[in-house]
């Protein structure tokens, strides 16, 4: 495989609230390969996407990040000024957001909205950033883009806009894009349409790619690694293959099993019970332990260290569905 | 089987131009009264059986959240038919509903929007009990609704507190919570697993099963996803612009799909066990506009197997199989094959 | 609280929840976000201080200007009390008539506040329901009430109150009339816009679901969730309406002489104003002024903190 493209070590996004600290994330690393797509899946409040945040500094107050090392391309984002931080969003890192429908700035062209990205970021003429322009659209499947140019982010349709705002991403060929739930918001056969386009477009482009979403089946399909989040930590990371038919966390198997499946008669549901728990009181030990079914009583103590269970693969359990070897 | 529910050609439409004033537009240097209709729901028909789950599966904007709230009457029905018990509440005025409203009742999808945040939970489920006379007084209506939290998974010291205390799905169980308090027979079920996290839809869903099982209601379920559809129905009906394209039960439709539309709608969801999305029929193009329909067939530009027939009449509903219809000129599957040989088409 | 507690002891689960009210209020992000917002607070001194003043006032007012015994005419005109000619019983001086002006601002702020706080009052039960039944119904009703509102709004409310009280001359029932007639618009629109928004709430289609009449829907639970803006238009009203009153007090059309707002005391020194008795409308227009500002800073803080739009 290729070079190391991103590497975050130990990143802690804490928000201070006045009910308390929210740890939204809590000491997760990871690391992502150029032209690789990384899934990160986790339920609401599990802190996936205040990590993409945080890698971009996006952080507003009343929430600080922190973290040992983000190395991109060798260099660390965490040390960099905002002004170092500006170059490096839109062009080198840039992202994509849930909702097609306020992502775009309803007063501006099509146009003007992707020749902005094109001025920040390269030097280009006003022939070649139109020509740029048609090229994108064309690339992200907008039928006839000479003439859509000149339209208004209302008069195209959710899946429409949601192709436009993949375009402004790509505009200045950046290295790593970050898809925050880019489909959530779409209905099932556009997001088939946006999720096939997206690959194509990542391997085309030479592109790493960062997915962020709820949906298992869909990173399933996407992703060539798979991290699963759970109140702010990582409790597994590992190929797709490995995630899903070696599972060795129990969150990770209780998430597989209560996915009704369409080819699958099941009488009911396997289910994870109770919920997340509170972000202001946190669980002593393993975050998950009191919904899990394996718990034992060190669970409830003590905080699982990360355990390798294979190749590439490691889950923070006391207790893994696969047998490893705790690494130090 | 005993019918619980039937509906016969439903038709509900919204004016956009309800104001004398937006209805006046200058064409051609004339003053013209015109209207713009969005054509919700073009005449639907489809039958609930006593202790069954019927589905109706679409994408965003097919009609069928319309359908749902034109059934429990808080819509008026523009035209057809719906037929309770047998008898006709299609024009039913308010008063003449009230003990209807008793038997069946509704789920919504969102949990946020659905409780009213100034109210507190045991108040929420008092309220439908007090004013359906199902409690005789307070006391008994507090007891009983202790009942019905306790059956839902929610805490008897839990019935004090606000929306606000809750996560998504402790409130959406709140809300089912509420629909049980007057026993109903019938319960429609809006999208009620969408807005909720993976771990916690499972949960509803088997605690809507568990409760089927255990009081023996109907469900109307509306939803987009379908395989929780395929969890959780008898039969379904396949909705798209405001029209069943295909109904059947849950066996026919997903091993058997007839209608282009509900293949690639099948095709089009995401599963952990196979690559599906890579290689999914694709569809092309959006929902055309539900204000101006599209003539013949209402899929037929989005259709990868259009023919000129398509584009000029509007295909019927047609019985294939026992209970299995589409409504289709050029039908999928081995039945479709044998149906489209009759009348001289090839795919 | 536990189930222990069930109905057998309703007076004890009563005084609990009470207290456990209050707990939840104390602990409440409102209170604490007042506690740290120094604006809020010293809006809410300077309204509690002139409260006091206008409820109390009369009790330790070194004068009752309306009582001619007490005034005498050979008083008048005496400037502050820091001032050379200045008089110790006069604090602030005098007018023209040898009245008291610190004891005309204490009666005054009373006339001011009452026809502020009354005008509120009025145009927030008149705004708010027909708010309601314009945004709940719609159609017809909905048409004629906006219709109304847009009209009245196309013209400056000074306008119209002006116009309505140079027709009906001074009183303070007529200008409690004619600032209603223009003060209900803003909460008539307001609630409307926000009912509208509530009305496609699924928790109000539930009420339908459940076959409830629509007066207790409105009443039950569409009035208690339009109540917090309800309470910042208030507040922020009371003191425009106090400047309007004061506005057709200065002009001359406003409370008739006998009772004298803070904006009649303005006016009465505005003749001599630069003739050097600047004392006699300045320390009334202060006043005006500080208590307009302190409702204001307040009404800036409860705007924030309760409009769900904001956050």
């Amino acid at each position: 495989m290729g070079n190391k493209l991103l590497e975050v070590k130990e990143l802690r996004t804490y928000f201070h609230t006045f009910k308390g600290v929210v740890k939204a994330v809590d000491g997760i690393s990871f690391s992502l390969e150029e032209g690789e797509i990384l899934g990160i899946v986790g339920e609401s409040g599990s802190g996936k996407s205040v990590t993409s945040f945080s890698i971009l500094k996006l952080i507003e107050e009343p929430g600080v990040v922190e973290a040992e090392e983000i190395l991109f391309k060798g260099e660390d984002l965490f040390r960099k000024s905002e002004k170092d931080m500006m170059k490096v969003r839109g062009r080198e890192i840039s992202m994509i957001f849930q909702d097609p429908m306020t992502s775009l700035n309803p007063l501006y062209t099509i146009q003007q909205q992707i020749e902005e990205m094109l001025k920040l970021h390269g030097n280009f003429n006003e022939g070649q950033r139109k020509e740029r322009c048609i090229e994108l659209l064309r690339l992200v499947g907008i039928p006839n883009p000479e003439d859509r140019l000149k339209s208004y982010p209302h008069q195209f349709s959710g899946g429409m806009r949601q192709r436009v705002i993949i375009a402004i991403a790509l505009a200045a060929n950046p290295k790593l894009i970050i898809a925050d739930e880019p489909t959530t918001a779409l209905d099932v056969t556009i997001q088939a349409q946006i999720l096939k386009l997206m690959k194509e477009l990542v391997y085309n482009e030479g592109a790493s790619l960062i997915l962020i979403t709820h949906d298992l089946a869909v990173v399933s399909q996407m992703a060539d690694r798979i991290a699963v989040m759970y109140c702010g930590k990582i409790v597994e990371e590992g190929s797709t293959d490995d995630i899903i038919k070696n599972t060795a966390h129990p969150y990770t198997k209780g998430l597989l099993n209560s996915i009704p499946r369409l080819n699958k008669n099941l009488n009911r549901l396997e289910q994870i019970p109770g919920m997340v728990p509170n972000m202001f009181d946190l669980p002593r030990g393993c975050k998950f332990a009191p919904r899990c079914k394996y718990s034992k009583e060190k669970c409830l103590v003590e905080e699982p260290k990360n355990i390798i269970v294979g190749r590439g693969h490691r889950t923070a359990c006391h207790f893994p569905l696969k047998e490893g070897y705790i690494l130090d | 089987m005993i019918k619980l529910l039937e509906v016969k050609d439903l038709v509900q439409s919204f004016n956009l131009t309800s104001d004398f004033l937006d209805k006046l537009k200058l064409k051609n240097g004339r003053v013209t009264i015109e209207s713009r209709v969005v054509n919700a729901v073009n005449g639907i028909s489809f039958y609930i059986n006593r202790g069954e789950v019927f589905s109706l599966v679409g994408e965003s904007g097919c009609g069928k959240s319309t359908t749902a709230r034109t059934i429990i009457k808080i819509l008026e029905p523009k035209g057809g038919k719906i037929l309770y018990k047998d008898r006709d509440i299609t024009r039913l005025g308010p008063k003449e509903m009230l003990p209807l409203r008793k038997e069946i009742q509704m789920i919504f999808q969102d949990p946020y929007a659905s409780l009213n945040p100034r109210q507190k939970v045991k108040d929420i489920i008092m309220e439908p009990m007090l004013f359906h006379r199902v409690a005789a007084n307070k006391d008994e209506a507090y007891n009983k609704s202790i009942e019905i939290l306790k059956k839902v998974g929610l805490r008897p010291e839990q019935a004090n507190r606000y929306p606000h205390q809750f996560s998504g799905g402790q409130r959406q169980r709140i809300g089912i919570a509420r629909a049980l308090a007057v026993e109903p027979e019938l319960i429609i079920a809006d999208e009620p697993v969408s807005a909720l996290d993976v771990s916690i839809q499972a949960q509803i869903l088997n605690l809507l099963m568990d409760l089927k099982d255990e009081y023996g209601f109907s469900y109307l379920f509306i939803a987009h996803d379908l395989s929780v559809v395929r969890h959780i129905s008898d039969r379904l009906g396949v909705m798209y612009l405001g029209c069943i394209v295909e109904k059947g039960s849950k066996e026919q439709i997903f091993s058997n799909p007839l209608h282009p539309y509900t293949r690639i709608l099948l095709s089009s969801v995401p599963t952990i066990d196979e690559e599906s999305i890579t290689d999914s029929l694709e569809l092309k193009g959006e929902i055309p506009s539900p204000i101006d329909l599209p003539s013949g067939c209402y899929f037929h530009k989005r259709c990868p197997f259009a023919k000129e027939i398509c584009k000029k009449v509007v295909p019927q509903l047609k019985e294939i199989e026992d209970g299995h219809e589409a409504a289709c000129h050029i039908l999928l599957g081995e039945e479709g094959d044998r149906d489209n040989e009759k009348k001289g088409y090839t795919r | 609280m536990t189930t222990s507690a069930k109905s057998q002891q309703p007076k004890e689960k009563e005084d609990i929840s009470i207290k456990e009210r209050l707990n939840r209020i104390r602990s409440s992000e409102f209170i604490y976000n007042y506690k740290r917002n120094i604006p809020a607070i010293i809006g809410s001194i300077i309204i509690a201080l002139a409260l006091f003043v206008a409820i109390f006032g009369p009790l330790f007012a070194p004068q009752n200007p309306y009582d001619l015994t007490e005034i005498d005419l050979a008083d008048a005109y005496k400037p502050p009390f820091w001032q050379e000619e200045g008089d110790s019983r006069f604090i602030l001086g005098t007018d023209d008539q040898g009245r008291d002006i610190l004891s005309g601002i204490i009666y005054g702020s009373r006339v001011s506040l009452f026809i502020g706080l009354t005008v509120m009052l009025m145009s927030c039960l008149i705004g708010t329901s027909l708010g309601l039944l314009s945004g709940y119904y719609g159609g017809k009703i909905d048409s004629l009430i906006m219709r109304i509102a847009d009209i009245q709004l196309s013209f400056p409310s000074m306008l119209i109150a002006l116009f309505i009280m140079s027709a009906f001359g001074r009183g303070v029932d007529k200008l409690l009339i004619a600032l209603t007639l223009v003060g209900w618009v803003i909460f008539a629109r307001t609630v409307r816009g926000e009912t509208l928004s509530l009305k496609k709430k699924e928790f109000i289609e539930a009420t339908k679901v459940i076959g409830l009449p629509n007066y207790k829907i409105i009443f039950k639970h569409v009035l208690p969730n339009v109540f917090t803006s309800v309470i910042v238009i208030s507040t922020i009203k009371v003191g425009d309406f106090i400047l309007t009153e004061a506005t057709l007090s200065f002009l001359g059309v406003g409370v008739p002489i006998t009772e004298p707002s803070l904006g009649l005391l303005v006016k009465n020194g505005f003749d001599v104003l630069f003739s050097g008795l600047w004392w006699v409308s300045v320390f009334p227009g202060l006043y005006i002024m500080m208590l307009v500002f302190g409702i204001n800073l307040l009404g800036d803080f409860l705007r924030d903190e309760l409009n769900p739009k904001l956050k």
